[in-house]
């Protein structure tokens, strides 16, 4: 059964109309890649899909149940579905440690003592553990990238989203936040990313999107998708970015 | 030019009679030890007003900033405060609360002059402060109140832990400008009662025919808004260099 479930959703911003009912589905432990030029909608899906963005029209279906409704209270949706951003989004005031530590603290009502344990094993995991009492200015793209992915990560979200998370990176520090992705994807973590890492979707994607002026214009796994485009404007973006 | 005050100023016809009300060394020495002792009651009354004036400072600009539909009436309240008390001189604050209240005819303590005067300052400089505090709030990127939501904060805790602590880092200097302001206006509490150092200049003035004590309080209030000046361009200079 699919786990996340998108249905006919639109949202506009002003007159002009950024997602013009696309549909989307994500089974438990897949990787769906979201490809397409930059203005395809990538971005604002997956804010629509943490509730950031509320929906003009649509559903969304997160275990069968419309988590989009209006007047629906978002902050129980955002702690099961974590989101991390292409420009990192650190808290500048907080070091490593306490950016992680927050929402769990505040939103769970967990006491410091009972997260370290498991926070120093998520640092740890993405060999950031001599990095907690740095604040952000004092790591690199990469290690705030990691750091912000921890800090999702600590709210044990069961789907997660990456919006262009290598885009705003140096080239040299690219490698190390895929690493990351690729040690959730061997855990089994269902996630859903915009890319334009097309050798990263090609190697590990379930399911690869192509999004073109709102709409989900073609998908499927990515040996077909990369290799056979059905559609002439999927071959044309291939190949500008291939 | 500076020269040119120095060298013709004596010149002048008066300036032996002005010399002798304005700088008399020895009216001077005298008065201004009790000139200092009167300061301190200033320097008390901006200590009380100023913690006052931060936490009232803080909550207009919150109220103004709320952003639920149902919150809309706080949000035109504090629109109207900080309109109404930037609009009127601090004096008249203080004459209209510091005579007005008072004169409802209520018992001590609830009449004294420091207590409504401690209240003008702190509702005209609260509207100032606020303004400030509001500018800083909307200087935080949207995207830090994306992630904080983005956690599952709630609106209160992303406003408190991640928005507030750095608006409020990111206007310290602007309101140590205000805050040096109000240590002046202190000295405006004297038309309604307490003799704080400006009024004690003037019961100087008046016993000793002479002008110089004035000059001794304006030193007074030089030696304290200097530094602290200063201080606020330094702390200014600062954060334009972090930003840049």
């Amino acid at each position: 059964m699919a786990r996340l479930e998108v249905r006919g959703l639109r949202k506009s911003f002003g007159a002009n109309e950024v997602c013009r009912g696309i549909d989307l589905t994500v089974a438990e432990g897949e990787m769906v890649c979201l490809i397409g030029a930059s203005g395809s909608g990538k971005s604002t899906l997956l804010r629509c899909l943490n509730l950031l963005e509320p929906i003009d029209d649509g559903v969304i279906l997160l275990d069968g149940v419309d988590i989009a409704e209006p007047g629906l209270d978002p902050q129980p949706v955002r702690q099961r579905i974590g989101i991390v951003f292409q420009s990192f989004n650190l808290f500048p005031h907080m070091t490593a440690l306490e950016n992680v530590l927050l929402a769990p603290r505040r939103v769970r009502g967990r006491t410091r003592e009972a997260l370290m344990p498991e926070v120093e094993a998520l640092f740890a995991r993405f060999g950031l553990s001599d990095r907690m009492e740095h604040y952000p200015d004092q790591l690199s793209g990469g290690q705030q990238q990691r750091v912000a992915i921890v800090r999702a990560l600590a709210m044990t979200p069961e789907i997660m989203l990456f919006d262009e998370i290598t885009s705003a990176l140096d080239p040299e520090l690219v490698g190390e936040v895929l690493d990351v992705l690729r040690d959730l994807r061997a855990d089994g973590m269902t996630m859903v990313l915009a890319t334009h890492e097309m050798g990263f979707a090609r190697e590990l994607a379930d399911k690869v999107c192509f999004l073109d002026a709102g709409t989900i214009l073609e998908e499927g796994p990515p040996a077909e998708l990369f290799s056979q485009p059905r559609h002439e404007r999927t071959r044309a973006f291939l190949s500008r970015v291939l | 030019m500076l020269a040119a005050i120095v060298l013709l100023v004596p010149l002048a016809p008066g300036w032996p009679a002005v010399k002798k009300s304005f700088a008399n060394g020895e009216v001077f020495a005298k008065t201004f030890p009790g000139l200092l002792d009167a300061f301190l009651l200033d320097i008390a009354i901006f200590a009380w007003s100023a913690p006052l004036i931060f936490a009232a400072g803080l909550i207009v600009a919150l109220m103004r900033d709320a952003r639920a539909p149902a919150l809309y009436p706080l949000r035109l309240l504090g629109i109207v405060y900080t309109d109404v008390f930037r609009g009127v001189p601090v004096i008249l604050v203080i004459y209209l609360v510091g005579f007005g209240v008072p004169g409802l005819g209520m018992p001590r303590p609830w009449n004294s002059p420091y207590l409504w005067g401690t209240v003008a300052l702190v509702l005209t400089y609260a509207a100032y402060v606020a303004e400030v505090f509001r500018t800083g709030i909307e200087s935080i990127h949207q995207s830090q109140r994306a992630a904080a939501l983005s956690l599952g904060l709630s609106e209160s805790d992303t406003m408190r832990y991640v928005i507030l602590p750095q608006a409020i880092r990111r206007v310290v200097p602007a309101n140590m400008n205000l805050f040096i302001a109000l240590q002046k206006d202190v000295a405006l509490l004297s038309f309604i009662g307490p003799v704080e150092i400006f009024r004690q200049a003037g019961v100087y003035k008046s016993l000793l025919a002479n002008f110089t004590p004035y000059v001794g309080a304006a030193l007074i209030f030089l030696a304290v808004t200097i530094p602290a000046t200063r201080y606020a361009d330094h702390l200014m200079a600062k954060q334009l260099r972090a930003r840049s």
